[in-house]
């Protein structure tokens, strides 16, 4: 490569990166701004002030936004929890056992993955009410399963495809049990395709909004994102921008922690379970 | 250590379909056996049935006198080595060769004590806390092999192991297999689709064609009696050369001219109107540097040259024939059946490097009509094989093993400094 | 060693092995492999198959929550109602707008991501790959406040900083209008889902063997040539599981439009519709049918991807 074309591409990444940034950084800016300071038409504060992070965490907003944050970590976290152990057991199935109706039950989770989740909404709406499942956490974890399941199971299939399976005969040769030879030799392998299937999932269900806003009426299973559709429309008699922004903040800091930690690992999972298989 | 004996060995896949069909063959303590044969042959079906990771569907499978049939792999106490070596990507070198102990519980002290010998003689002391994936090919064979010597198996199986390596390495690490093998005087079964390493490494070399033993044998007689077209065409390379031919009294009219037949032979062959005569490429010499001694046992024809190939120290000519389409046709099934391709009805000949023979003359060649087999072209047999002096080249075979076996380890554990080429073998012999 | 020579004998076939132990073994694994693979199965076609054909039946339906008492079987007039329904066809216009035009946007753009990473210098790769995922992971209900705080006329800075675009002012409010409104809506839901695509992108890129491109180098292919002629037809299967996958995702809109105009000025998506007639007028039974039409028109588009376009899944996905 000349030293042009090298000085192109490095400009190239800083677009990408101005790119991916902008927005976040826009809205982090918002959530720094005094309520009378945002129709000033400027991109930064003039007066930095954390009280919308006050707001949120022990003032007028708190109500709205902590059980918010307790429902959504509760539930998504379960759902994840779940769907990684089910989706575990499914993937090493299909990718280590010869069993008819390998095929459908990935061409059910393809399905499943492409269904309209609103189709799925409306029955469960009708359901919940009568049942008593609606606005609890498992009336949210379950369907939250939709979600996750499919793109669980492919992700990880993929993974577990790619683990040398012949491993675990020669450790069966070399004097191993069946177990032995799973816990010694196979899920040190497998473990990273799981960790890496469940942050997936996790991103997954954090990012719901229909069945969040759907399925619940109060705070008493209302994840995140519901109330932040809520706040924006809450009768207050402040402007609920700043605060609003102050509260995307913080349920963006979860995803970014992951996705600096473990993104080398995230782009393997997303492009494996999609373009390789 | 331990014998291992097949008896009518089975193994049938859901479809039916036999992968070994009626395998019984007997491996003697500290033998080393090949198994061999193109792919599908059921050579490596046969080797997993003796580690266990593959059903017996019937037959006895016993190991140092012990029915095995039903028990699991690792109450069979063998190692083997796997084709792309089944190294744990997760565990050091050290802590892979030392698996096996570690399942047996062996005390830490014990275990450092013998991965630390094991390490010595593969030379992998510098790579102990390296990862598998940091290794060389050679380093990562040498890991796999480190893990079956390093406890007391009854026998060593090997599925392929040096078909991943390049051709220089995969010389080194068959001399080192070979040296490793007579020092442990341990059972070694050894699959293969190479025929030089079948000839090289074996004591006895198993032919498979399709599920089915065809010979069992020392190198040297199946190279010299082979049992049948396939197995005359399977060993040796370049490979046998099959030329049709019909009998006039004792002589049989080929391509190449007439060749006369002994006594033995003559006998054998009678009653026959088609046959294909099988002539190594080394039995033909470039007619003009034959001794005028040697020549009378041999017959002289003239042919054209294709093409010649100068190796430096030896070299080939190919010479075209024509042949009825029913031997064509059937040539072609064969050296598809050995996983070859050819394309031509063609001779291969060695002639002496300094022959001045050269492309697109005729020239005139000698073939030894002493060392000539004859096949029936339909069932493939070979119709003039002397089965007391094969049996013969495998006794002496036998006899030079048990006889290395004992110098090996009266030399002791020495392995790694005595250097070598494959010819050490072949000297003792 | 007691037999030296195995001569080739012609043995009859070997009495009949006892089967038993072969299909017991492949019964065994059928049976292990439902067992491991069932539960996930059956929870995924509970939360799915059960909810759609309970979405069928309620069509069939003239029902609302408020008004239990009136249930009544009306047959296929809920679909009647809807399809001469002027609301829908919009909502339905809404919806392909926006599909057609991120999709179409997110594939070059992606594509041209897809390059820069493939690209980027080695120093800077980790930086890129990381800033990348930041779109995908945060949330979409976060993505779609920032841009409608960002052109909002009130807290936005957009109108202040292209107040020198024809058309632009300090007092454009851009939601206000049906398209000016669908091109913020579009502009975040492009920027949200434009890294996954140029994810699968690269990993299509990186499938297509270096050695291609030097061949057509040495053929003597310009750029454009390697571009279009070696390396798109190469990665044909990476590029149609996104587009799929993409336009699939497009067609559901539904958090954007809620958070950025609440399906004012003409800006409904189908999805919208749909839960607007259940869950905000709780009209069950044409809400129903709304969702109903939402999933036939899914599979439509999905049927017609693997067909028209040849799209092999299992093919692309690995699947043997």
């Amino acid at each position: 490569m000349s030293r042009r074309e090298k000085t192109w591409w490095m400009v190239g990444g800083i677009l990408i990166l101005v790119y991916c940034l902008f927005p976040i950084a826009w809205i982090v800016s918002l959530s720094f701004k005094a309520p009378t300071d945002i129709a000033t038409g400027q991109f930064l504060p003039t007066q930095p002030t954390w009280s919308n992070y006050a707001d949120i965490f022990t003032g007028t907003a708190s109500d709205l936004f902590l059980p918010a944050l307790r429902n959504s970590f509760g539930i998504v976290l379960i759902a994840t929890a779940i769907a990684s152990v089910l989706s575990m057991f499914a993937a090493y199935a299909i990718a280590r056992l010869d069993f008819p109706g390998k095929t459908l039950i990935l061409s059910t989770a393809l399905a499943v993955a492409i269904f309209p989740v609103i189709s799925i909404v409306t029955p469960l709406f009708n359901v919940w009410r009568q049942i008593g499942l609606y606005d609890t956490w498992p009336g949210l974890i379950i369907p939250y399963l939709s979600l996750t399941l499919p793109i669980s199971i492919w992700t990880m299939s993929a993974f577990f495809r790619e683990i040398p399976w012949e491993m675990e005969q020669a450790a069966q040769v070399d004097g191993a049990t069946t177990w032995q030879a799973f816990r010694k030799v196979i899920v040190p392998l497998a473990a990273p395709g799981v960790f890496t299937t469940a942050i997936i999932a996790f991103f997954i269900a954090w990012n719901d909004f229909i069945y969040g806003i759907s399925l619940t009426s109060t705070d008493a299973a209302r994840p995140v994102p519901a109330a932040l559709g809520l706040f924006s429309g809450a009768s207050q008699f402040e402007d609920p921008t700043t605060v609003t922004a102050a509260a995307a903040v913080v349920v963006t800091i979860p995803v970014v922690i992951l996705v600096l930690l473990f993104q080398r690992r995230i782009v393997a999972g997303l492009t494996n379970g999609a373009v390789k298989g | 250590m331990a014998s291992i004996e097949m008896r009518n060995i089975v193994k049938q896949y859901g479809d039916g379909f036999p992968a070994v069909n009626d395998v019984s063959l007997d491996i003697a303590d500290g033998e080393f056996m090949i198994l061999v044969g193109p792919s599908g042959c059921g050579k490596s079906t046969l080797l997993r049935m003796i580690v266990g990771l593959e059903d017996i569907t019937s037959g006895d499978m016993v190991i140092g006198g012990k029915r095995v049939n039903d028990l699991a792999p690792r109450d069979r106490n063998l190692s083997m080595v796997f084709q792309n070596y089944a190294l744990y990507p997760h565990m050091s070198v050290y802590e892979n060769i030392a698996f096996p102990l570690r399942l047996s519980k062996t005390p830490d002290d014990e275990v450092r004590r013998r991965v630390t010998e094991a390490a010595d003689v593969l030379e992998l002391n510098e790579h102990l806390d390296r990862k598998p994936a940091n290794l060389s090919g050679g380093q990562r064979q040498r890991v796999a092999m480190g893990r079956a010597i390093v406890r007391q198996a009854e026998a060593f199986l090997f599925d392929e192991p040096l078909s991943n390596l390049d051709a220089k390495l995969r010389g080194q690490m068959r001399t080192e297999i070979s040296r490793l093998q007579r020092r442990l005087g341990i059972t070694t079964v050894y699959v293969t689709h190479d025929q030089t390493e079948a000839m090289t490494l074996g004591d006895r070399v198993c032919v498979l064609r399709k599920g089915k033993i065809q010979q069992v044998a020392s190198p040297r007689e199946l190279y010299e009696q082979p049992v049948n077209l396939f197995v005359a065409g399977f060993i040796g390379s370049p490979p046998m050369n099959f030329l049709p031919a019909t009998l006039e009294g004792n002589r049989l009219q080929t391509p190449f001219g007439p060749i006369e037949l002994d006594e033995r032979r003559a006998a054998a062959v009678q009653g026959r109107d088609l046959l294909l005569v099988g002539i190594r490429p080394e039995y033909f010499e470039d007619a003009s540097l034959v001794d005028e001694a040697k020549r009378p046992l041999g017959s002289v024809f003239r042919a054209r040259v294709d093409v010649t190939e100068w190796l430096g120290d030896s070299q080939y000519a190919y010479i075209p024939y024509d042949a009825p389409d029913a031997i064509r046709d059937q040539l072609r099934d064969l050296s598809r059946e050995l996983d070859s391709e050819a394309l031509r009805t063609q001779a291969i000949v060695s002639i002496d490097a300094t022959s001045r023979i050269r492309e697109g003359r005729e020239a005139e060649f000698w073939l030894d009509s002493r060392k000539v087999h004859v096949f029936d072209p339909q069932s493939g047999e070979n119709l003039t094989r002397d089965a007391e002096a094969g049996a013969r080249l495998t006794q002496l075979a036998n006899e030079d093993r048990v006889e290395q076996v004992q110098e090996a380890q009266s030399q002791g554990h020495t392995i790694s400094d005595d250097s070598g080429t494959g010819a050490h073998r072949a000297g003792a012999a | 060693m007691t037999t030296t020579t195995l001569p080739p004998r012609e043995k009859t076939q070997p009495v009949s092995a006892p089967h038993g132990t072969i299909s017991d073994r492949s019964r065994a694994e059928r049976r292990l492999g439902w067992l491991l693979a069932g539960p996930a199965f059956f929870v995924m076609l509970a939360v799915t198959a059960y909810p759609i054909l309970q979405a069928v039946y309620e069509s069939l339906f003239s029902y609302r929550l408020t008004d239990p008492a009136n249930r009544d079987f009306i047959g296929l007039s809920n679909y009647g109602v809807i399809l001469t329904d002027p609301l829908w066809w919009q909502a339905l216009g809404v919806t392909l707008f926006i599909t057609v035009v991120t999709v179409f946007v997110e594939l070059i753009l992606g594509f041209a991501l897809a390059l820069v990473m493939a690209k980027a210098l080695r120093s800077i790769r980790p930086v890129v790959r990381a800033a990348i995922l930041i779109p995908y992971a945060v949330i979409t209900v976060v993505s779609a406040l920032a841009w409608q705080f960002a052109f909002d006329i009130n807290t936005g800075f957009v109108n202040s900083w292209f107040a020198w675009l024809p058309g632009v002012g300090t007092d454009t409010d851009w939601f206000g209008g049906t398209w000016s409104a669908l091109l913020v809506i579009c502009l975040a839901e492009i920027w949200k889902t434009t890294p996954f695509i140029s994810l699968l992108l690269l990993a299509g890129l990186a499938q297509v063997p270096d050695v291609l491109q030097e061949a057509a180098k040495v053929d003597g292919a310009t750029w454009w040539q390697r571009m279009w002629k070696v390396t798109i037809p190469n990665m044909k299967a990476a590029i149609m599981v996104a587009l799929l996958f993409r336009t699939l995702d497009a067609f559901r809109i539904f958090d954007s439009i809620f958070i950025m105009t609440a399906g004012a000025n003409g800006t409904e998506s189908v999805s919208f519709l749909a839960y607007r007639q259940t869950i905000a007028r709780l009209e069950i039974g044409l809400g129903s049918a709304v969702s109903v039409l939402l999933f036939l028109a899914v599979v439509i588009i999905a049927l017609g991807f693997i067909k028209g376009f040849k799209v092999d899944l299992a093919q692309a996905r690995g699947d043997r």
